[in-house]
């Protein structure tokens, strides 16, 4: 108990805090959107995947992380897509055209890797830059606050900017009002003379931009390399925080830094001596008791 | 009105449609509208009416016929089309999002902007609210769809059409969801909107409600429009006669019943829908061996309700069953079927079949306990062999037993579902619109088998709206209006269509004593 209380209450604690809940915030805003215009974006976890593959490429090779970051969200757009071309418009089943994407995703950015670096396991070998922590003055100056919340990468602020134009977009412009719409009631917006499928594709595209910023950050701000399968279910994680959080953006990101915590907990305590093993399973374990609890909830709801 | 100021503003013309499975909806439909009046559609369900409009608002194409909007020859194969000649629908089913708010169902679609990108709020509730107030309704336009009731989400459609220019109105069954209280005050709504010089469209079978509102009423019966009559020049009892009149006499030769014991008792039915409305009235009667006992009454007074509880798709609020003198303890589908009732509903497609299995899983749906080898493989040769008996003996013009029911034409998707019933082992018939839709041939094949099992012993329940077929199989016949049994006919041979139509939409109703002849 001890070691928990001293690995949970320091700076740097709260610090790795935020800088997990990065990529989770990120995702899980892209889930939100899409759940919200009536689909279940499975994809999101390829799209990291894909996008940080590809922002590390565009760094090393095109100029510099902010071509990478660029390159990584038109990837991570191109890909979402071109999910929603295959389960939309050809009318695949929407998991399977997913799970299949997610696949193709873990093996083809390992062959990609390979043909480009000749290595199956990280881009160590490329000097692909990272994106800029950002010290923030007057609170940097703060002692604790100042180490907790200053310095992080520019895109962890990005996340949380990003929060309030979720919340925007859906909630006060017209698309919002649509693509809310899309998701409660297609008949409705049909017939009123809104195309519901070019809704959902805009839809699915600001997903994939969330999605494609949020593998950028993986590749370029968490570390600086890509890695075989480096996002480690975030994307399913951040579907969870999505049903969680009942597909708003305030409650989805709340849900995600719960799972956050799980998350910088299991890497405060690997240096305990906790099992390893068990302290890696965190973050999942959390995931699985967040969506008990929540469907809980939920069915007691509707009992009332 | 029919003045010579009096400018016809949506006229059909010749109107024929046929839907892809064969069924013919619209054979020759001729339609005037004129300007600033509330003119009433009415029929029988299967009349057409529903199908005419969908062409009227752009969702169907017809095969033949030409419409005209204000003189001009218009071709609507959109409802967006429709929407943009100043037609809009209220549909039955509403198209709301229930999660937004009233203004918001209201702009959808057509969203007010602030600077290009956002959703100017105020504009939003000042166009909404100016719109509920110039036409007089009473509604509060930031209240949530979810939490305001049905009269008000009618209010809201309306107000939708309203906003996108509508100048002629087409209501679909409005009225089937309101309360009377309810039904008052959109008669009020839409007397104001006519003096604002729209145009209303009122489909119904309601009677009394047309005679209260409407300036003309144009019948249809069967795919046809029968006739315009202006209503001050009509009665009910006119209206009523040209709608449910038969136009061919069919006739189907039976020996007279054999009444055996009592089968089937039911006590006080009721039921009140999810809506809150009461469909099922303290409905009691008696099923005897031996005798078809036909339900007649215009659809949505509670037959289809009752079938569903004496199948047990549905569950009953209050009231009992019993079968064969026993109360029914357990009121579930596999409870019934055990006691020996069958059930043939009136959705074919998506109750009665799964139309994308064969017709031989379908036949053996019910009944595959019976074709196992060694207690847990299906029998294959056994299944084929009654199949093909079946499909014979029901004359189910087919390739082969496997093949889909979804192919085949609505005519024979009842038969397979009759073959399926009927080779059950069964004391009760429970036949919801068993021959609605469909052709001749199949209509008098599947008559003919009721009569066949009744004469056997069985019990045949009849819910019928098609008076052919109460005159010509039932032996004693009950109409239902308005959740309750308002007319019991011991004998209907002395029975005439006139008559039974009166009842049917409840401009005469038996005293009780009358009705509960059916306990005797």
């Amino acid at each position: 108990m001890k070691t928990l209380v001293k690995v949970i209450f320091t700076s740097s604690f709260f610090y790795s805090l935020i800088r997990v809940a990065t990529p989770l915030v990120l995702a899980s805003l892209g889930a939100v959107i899409t759940s919200n215009a009536g689909i279940t974006n499975i994809g999101i976890e390829g799209i990291m995947l894909i996008s940080a593959l590809a922002g590390v490429f565009a760094s090393a090779f095109l100029g510099g992380p902010w071509v990478g970051l660029l390159v990584a969200i038109l990837v991570g757009v191109i890909c979402s897509l071109l999910i929603g071309y295959v389960s939309m418009s050809l009318k695949a089943d929407s998991v399977l055209t997913c799970i299949a994407f997610n696949t193709m995703a873990v093996g083809g950015t390992v062959y990609f890797m390979y043909a480009v670096v000749k290595d199956k396991g990280t881009t160590l070998a490329l000097d692909s830059g990272k994106l800029p922590s950002i010290p923030i003055p007057i609170i940097e100056e703060i002692p604790v606050l100042g180490k907790i919340l200053s310095n992080h990468n520019i895109l962890s602020y990005v996340s949380f900017f990003m929060v309030f134009v979720v919340y925007i977009l859906l909630y006060k412009t017209p698309l919002g009002l649509r693509i809310r719409s899309a998701g409660k009631d297609p008949k409705a917006l049909s017939s009123v003379g809104v195309s519901l499928l070019k809704t959902r594709y805009i839809a699915l595209a600001i997903s994939g931009v969330l999605g494609g910023i949020a593998g950028a950050f993986m590749s370029m701000g968490y570390v600086t390399w890509f890695s075989k399968n480096m996002t480690a279910g975030r994307g399913f994680i951040a579907l969870a925080a999505d049903a969680m959080g009942n597909s708003t953006p305030i409650g989805a990101t709340m849900a995600s830094l719960l799972f956050a915590v799980a998350e910088a907990l299991s890497y405060g305590l690997q240096v305990t001596t906790f099992p390893p093993e068990l302290v890696q399973m965190l973050p999942y374990m959390a995931t699985i008791v967040g969506l008990i609890l929540y469907s809980i909830k939920r069915n007691a709801d509707k009992a009332k | 009105m029919g003045d010579m100021n009096s400018k016809v503003v949506l006229k059909a013309e010749g109107i024929v449609k046929v839907y892809p499975n064969g069924v013919v909806a619209n054979k020759d439909v001729n339609l005037e509208i004129v300007a600033g009046e509330i003119h009433a559609l009415i029929g029988e369900n299967g009349a057409g009416k529903s199908t005419l409009m969908k062409i009227l608002f752009g969702m169907e194409q017809p095969e033949k016929g030409k419409i005209y909007l204000n003189g001009q020859e218009v071709t609507l194969d959109s409802p967006k089309k429709a929407i943009n000649l100043g037609i809009g629908m209220v549909h039955q089913h509403f198209m709301l999002v229930e999660s937004l708010t009233i203004a918001e169902n209201i702009v959808l679609g057509k969203e007010p902007k602030k600077n290009g990108f956002f959703l100017d709020r105020r504009e939003m509730l000042k166009i909404s609210s100016e719109v509920a107030e110039k036409y007089n309704f009473s509604i509060n336009v930031e209240e949530k769809i979810e939490n305001v009731s049905v009269g008000v989400k009618q209010e809201t459609e309306i107000l939708k059409a309203l906003v996108r220019g509508a100048k002629i109105l087409i209501l679909d069954e409005p009225t089937a969801v309101l309360t009377p209280q309810e039904t008052k005050n959109l008669f009020e709504e839409l007397r104001n909107l006519k003096k604002q010089g729209h145009t209303i469209i009122f489909i119904s079978h309601k009677l009394n409600e047309i005679m209260e509102i409407c300036d003309r009423v144009t019948i249809m019966r069967h795919g046809v429009t029968v006739e315009t009559k202006e209503v001050k020049d009509t009665s009910p009892a006119e209206i009523s006669s040209k709608m449910v009149g038969r136009d061919v006499v069919l006739h189907i030769d039976k020996l007279p019943a054999k009444k055996g014991e009592l089968c089937l008792e039911a006590k006080d039915l009721c039921y009140t829908n999810k809506l809150g409305k009461m469909m099922l009235d303290h409905v009691s009667f008696k099923l005897y061996a031996g005798e078809i006992v036909s339900v007649a009454g215009v659809e949505g007074n509670g037959q289809s309700e009752l079938a569903e509880i004496l199948s047990g798709m549905k569950e009953k609020n209050e009231g009992e069953i019993l079968i064969e003198n026993k109360r029914m303890q357990d009121y579930s589908p596999k409870a019934f079927r055990e006691k020996g009732v069958v059930y043939i509903p009136e959705d074919r497609m998506s109750v009665g079949s799964a139309e994308r299995m064969s017709i031989r899983d379908n036949i053996f749906a019910c009944k595959v306990d019976q074709y196992l080898k060694k207690n847990v493989f299906l029998d294959e040769s056994r299944m084929e062999k009654d199949a093909k008996k079946w499909i014979e003996d029901f004359q189910v013009l087919c390739f082969s037993s496997k093949q889909k029911v979804n192919m085949l034409s609505g005519g024979n998707i009842q038969k397979v579902v009759a073959a399926r019933e009927l080779t059950e082992d069964f004391k009760i018939i429970i036949a919801e619109q068993p021959t609605r839709g469909i052709d001749a041939g199949t209509s008098e094949l599947i008559r003919r088998k009721l009569i066949e099992f009744r004469d056997a012993g069985a019990a045949v329940l009849l819910i019928s709206a098609d008076l052919n077929e109460v005159f010509e199989l039932s032996d004693k016949c009950v109409v239902m209006w308005n959740g309750k049994i308002n007319a019991y006919f011991e004998d209907t041979a002395e029975l005439t269509e006139e008559e039974l139509g009166y009842y049917m939409l409840g401009v005469k109703n038996q005293s009780k004593e009358e009705v509960e002849k059916i306990w005797r």
